[in-house]
C-alpha cells in the first residue's frame, strides 16, 4: 500500500518526501479538526449537568 | 518449486533485477491488511492524543477568538435599543448588593448571551455563554451553557452554567483550581457582573438541589445573588458532578469600562 504510494509519487526522492510530508499534514489536520471533533461525541460522551 | 530451475519465471526475474528497474514485487495480501491495521493503530493514538491534550487547545482557542469578539461587539457604541439604563445607586446605600443591577430576560435556547471570564484560568482562558445546557449544540460546542429558568446574571437567586471538563474546549477543566475569592466574571451587552468564588462540592448527577434559588436549600426563597458551576467529577468520568459556588459582589456598566476583578488574581498558586 505505502510501497505503491511511494512509487506513484513522481519526481526525486526528497520531492516524494516532501509531498509525503504535506499528505501527512493534510490528513492530520482533517483528523484534528474535522474527523475527531465529529467522532468524540460518540467515543466520549459527557454528562456535566445536574438532573440529566 | 522451480526454485532450481534456470529456466524458471523465478530465475527469470532475478535476472531481470539486476538491470537498470527493480523488480515490482507485488504486494501480498497480508502486507496490505499489515499496513492497514498499522494504519488504525496510529491513528488510533492520534485520537488519544487529539482527546487528551491537543482537541481542547485547539477548540479552547477557537472559543476564545470567539468569546473575545463577541466582547469586543459590546464594547463598541452602538445605538442598540436594547443597552438598558443602568439604574443609579441611591446615594444612601454604598453595599454593592444594593445596587439594582440590569437583569436581562431569559433568552432563547442557543443564543450567546454572555461572555465569562475567570481571571485564575489565565488570559486565554475566555467562553461564550449560551442558553440551554443541552450536550450537542450548546456544551458538546465548547460553550457554556446557561441553565433554563435559572436566574440571568445579576438577577435574584441562582444563574447556574454547565461546561464539559474535558472535550469540546473543555472549559471547566481547571475548575478545581479555583481559590476563594477568585472572581467570575460575565459580561453581557449591559456591563460585567462579577462574582466571588466561595466553595466546591462534589454530588450526585441527580442532585437538582444545586440548582434552586438557594442551592441546596429546599424551599427558602431567593435571598442573594448566586452563581453555580456545574461540571463532572473525576475528571474523565461520569459518576458524579463538581459543584462551583460564587456569590455576587458587583455589576459595572459597559459605559464605565472593564472592572478590576479581571486583572489576573495576585493570591493563592496559579497554574
Amino acid at each position: 500500500m505505502y510501497a505503491a504510494l511511494w512509487r506513484i509519487l513522481p519526481g526525486p526522492a526528497w520531492v516524494r518526501v516532501l509531498i509525503l510530508l504535506a499528505l501527512a499534514a493534510a490528513v492530520l489536520y482533517g483528523l484534528f479538526w474535522y474527523a475527531f471533533p465529529w467522532a468524540a461525541q460518540f467515543i466520549t460522551p459527557q454528562e456535566s449537568t445536574v438532573g440529566g | 518449486m522451480g526454485e532450481s530451475r534456470p529456466g524458471s519465471r523465478r530465475a527469470a526475474r532475478d535476472v531481470e533485477a539486476t538491470g537498470a528497474t527493480r523488480p515490482r514485487r507485488r504486494a501480498s495480501f497480508l502486507g496490505v491488511v499489515g499496513e492497514v491495521l498499522i494504519t488504525v493503530g496510529v491513528v488510533a493514538l492520534l485520537y488519544v492524543s487529539w482527546q487528551m491534550w491537543i482537541g481542547d487547545w485547539i477548540i479552547g482557542s477557537e472559543k476564545h477568538k470567539e468569546a473575545s469578539a463577541l466582547s469586543e461587539s459590546w464594547l463598541k457604541p452602538s445605538p442598540a435599543p436594547s443597552a438598558s439604563t443602568t439604574p443609579e445607586p441611591t446615594p444612601s446605600e454604598t453595599a454593592p448588593s444594593a445596587v439594582v443591577v440590569p437583569v436581562q430576560d431569559q433568552q432563547q435556547h442557543g443564543t450567546q448571551f454572555g461572555v465569562m471570564t475567570i481571571p485564575r484560568f489565565g488570559p486565554q482562558w475566555q467562553f461564550t455563554i449560551a442558553a440551554g445546557t443541552s450536550r450537542k449544540d450548546i456544551l458538546g460546542q465548547g460553550e457554556i451553557g446557561h441553565y433554563v429558568d435559572t436566574a440571568m446574571p445579576g438577577g435574584e437567586g441562582n444563574t447556574v452554567y454547565a461546561a464539559h471538563r474535558w472535550t469540546s474546549g473543555a472549559p471547566f477543566d481547571p475548575i478545581d483550581r479555583l481559590v476563594i475569592g477568585d472572581a467570575i466574571v460575565i459580561q453581557t451587552q449591559d456591563g460585567w457582573y462579577t462574582y466571588r468564588f466561595r466553595t466546591l462540592e462534589y454530588v450526585q448527577d441527580t442532585q437538582v438541589e444545586v440548582l434552586l434559588p438557594v442551592p441546596q436549600q429546599v424551599g427558602v426563597a431567593a435571598n442573594d445573588r448566586y452563581l453555580t458551576l456545574t461540571s463532572c467529577a473525576p475528571k474523565l468520568n461520569m459518576l458524579e458532578r463538581i459543584i462551583a459556588y460564587a456569590v455576587f459582589e458587583s455589576f459595572t456598566p459597559t459605559a464605565d469600562g472593564p472592572p478590576a476583578s479581571l486583572a489576573a488574581p495576585t493570591v493563592g498558586a496559579s497554574s
